[in-house]
């Protein structure tokens, strides 16, 4: 039975070499034997791939916590890290879904659980995700640093990355790329820990709660005004450095965490104008 | 095992080695030798890719039409490192990282199109398996002491542990920066063909041309 359905698969591979029928046979049992072998190593790897990648997350969030030490395993560091997602457009907590599967890029592309942006898109991510996850890292039970998730176009990838605040809601406790495909050696420096290591101490938010924060072009002057909302720029690399500077913009804005930042920090909400003055 | 099959196995290590003799796989060779970790997870994975695609192309080599043969190798080859990546990525999760493209540019690696049109296509599996193998360990040889050199003059360390002390750790060694450079990867691979030629002699190339010097004389 099998042997007389294999029969003309037999003669195809008999021809010579040379034959049309034959090269579209063998190009055909290629890509077959191919696309099979690269999925199933793609679909049985998956779930290994994912809690990497779920794990590298925790690293960079207990880095920027300053939680990060020899000897501490970032795993156990997680625990003590509240996870808590947020809706942005009230800037509240909500409990609707477990946080600690949410998945924001998942969420930006479902039309229901994000909001598309038109001209107010400024870190060129098209669309918003409705929540987003935070992290609340406590010391002794005292709020210590508000890590928030940030993402946007850099030169030529999306760049993600996580930003501290301190209880203040302005000020920076530091930042890190943990996902970008930046020029290397020139705009990859974002994700370098001699870059990231200006960021703490940095004034994000102005006193009206509009963002100020700016990577400079060139170096920034230690005594120069405005020092403090100045991060220095990364030679070689404008439209990277600009690619931060719009994102953190936009997600310290008024579409971001800016009503989140008002409700739970010092914070001056812009959206009631007027209010604080 | 004979002495043909041991040429082809020890031969591309030291007298035909694809880096320093035949100067392919330069790109990577540059690239991920600033440390050894990477170095040796970038040969592992090129040694694999290698041996796997010259097997393959050696078993169906009697049915690849002349037409399409370079189409077939290619997607051979690629799929290999795409499942290298995919394993790098599960199991080497920081590695693959650090790795970033440069897997990914197994598949243009001249050493694996080459081995696999220049032998592989020809050959039967034990001999292709073998050649593989001896080319996959000279790129290796020499990616590992790029990274050796350039990982202990440029950090002071080798596979991230301290060997020469840094002035700014309180030591004495003041790194050279230049080894982290990708200068400093072509001044060493520039030392090391220049002291494998003069150790063998052989591999010296004739030179292509010689300036031709004609004697004039005034008038003529």
């Amino acid at each position: 039975m099998i042997a007389t359905a294999l029969q003309p698969l037999r003669a195809v591979f008999a021809l010579p070499n040379d034959d049309p029928r034959k090269t579209v046979a063998v190009a055909l049992a290629l890509c077959l034997a191919c696309s099979v072998v690269v999925s199933a190593t793609a679909v049985t790897l998956r779930p290994l791939q994912e809690r990497n990648a779920a794990l590298a997350l925790k690293r960079e969030v207990v880095k920027v916590a300053g939680l990060a030490g020899p000897g501490m395993d970032p795993a156990r560091a997680f625990e003590q890290i509240e996870t808590r997602l947020v809706d942005l457009d009230t800037g509240t907590f909500v409990d609707d879904a477990d946080p600690r599967t949410y998945s924001y890029r998942d969420a930006a592309q479902d039309p229901a659980r994000s909001t598309a942006l038109g001209d107010t898109d400024i870190a060129g991510i098209r669309s918003r995700p409705d929540r987003m996850p935070v992290y609340l890292v406590r010391e002794e039970g005292e709020l210590r640093s508000i890590i928030l998730p940030v993402y946007g176009a850099g030169l030529w990838s999306t760049m993600h990355g996580l930003l501290a605040v301190a209880p203040d809601g302005r000020t920076a406790r530091g930042l890190t790329f943990y996902e970008q495909r930046e020029t290397a050696g020139l705009g990859s420096e974002v994700a370098s820990e001699r870059w990231l290591s200006q960021w703490p101490g940095k004034t994000l938010i102005g006193p009206d709660g509009e963002p100020v924060i700016r990577v400079a072009k060139g170096n920034v002057e230690a005594g120069s005004p405005n020092a403090d909302r100045r991060v220095d720029g990364l030679s070689g690399a404008t439209l990277t450095g600009n690619g931060v500077t719009r994102l953190l913009r936009f997600w310290l804005g008024e579409q971001g965490y800016g009503p989140f930042l008002a409700k739970h920090t010092d914070v001056p909400s812009r959206r009631r104008g007027g209010d604080h003055g | 095992m004979d002495r043909t099959q041991g040429k082809l196995l020890l031969e591309p290590i030291v007298d035909n080695n694809p880096i320093t003799l035949q100067i392919l796989g330069i790109c990577s060779a540059l690239a991920v030798t600033t440390k050894l970790a990477p170095a040796i997870t970038m040969s592992i994975a090129l040694t694999v890719v290698l041996v796997a695609a010259s097997v393959i192309i050696s078993l169906i080599r009697r049915h690849m039409p002349g037409s399409i043969r370079i189409i077939i190798q290619m997607t051979i080859i690629a799929s290999l490192v795409i499942v290298v990546d995919q394993v790098l990525q599960a199991f080497a999760y920081e590695l693959s990282k650090q790795l970033s493209v440069f897997v990914g540019l197994i598949i243009t690696n001249c050493i694996v199109l080459g081995r696999a049109e220049a032998f592989a296509s020809k050959n039967a599996p034990w001999p292709s398996f073998l050649d593989a193998l001896g080319h996959g360990l000279g790129y290796s040889v020499i990616l590992i002491a790029v990274a050796a050199i350039r990982e202990l003059l440029g950090a002071g360390t080798l596979l991230g542990v301290t060997v020469l002390p840094l002035i700014e750790d309180g030591g004495w060694y003041e790194p050279n920066g230049l080894m982290l450079l990708a200068p400093g990867a072509f001044f060493i691979i520039g030392l090391m063909i220049w002291g494998i030629r003069t150790w063998r002699p052989r591999q010296v190339e004739k030179p292509e041309y010689r300036i031709h010097i004609v004697h004039r004389t005034e008038g003529s």
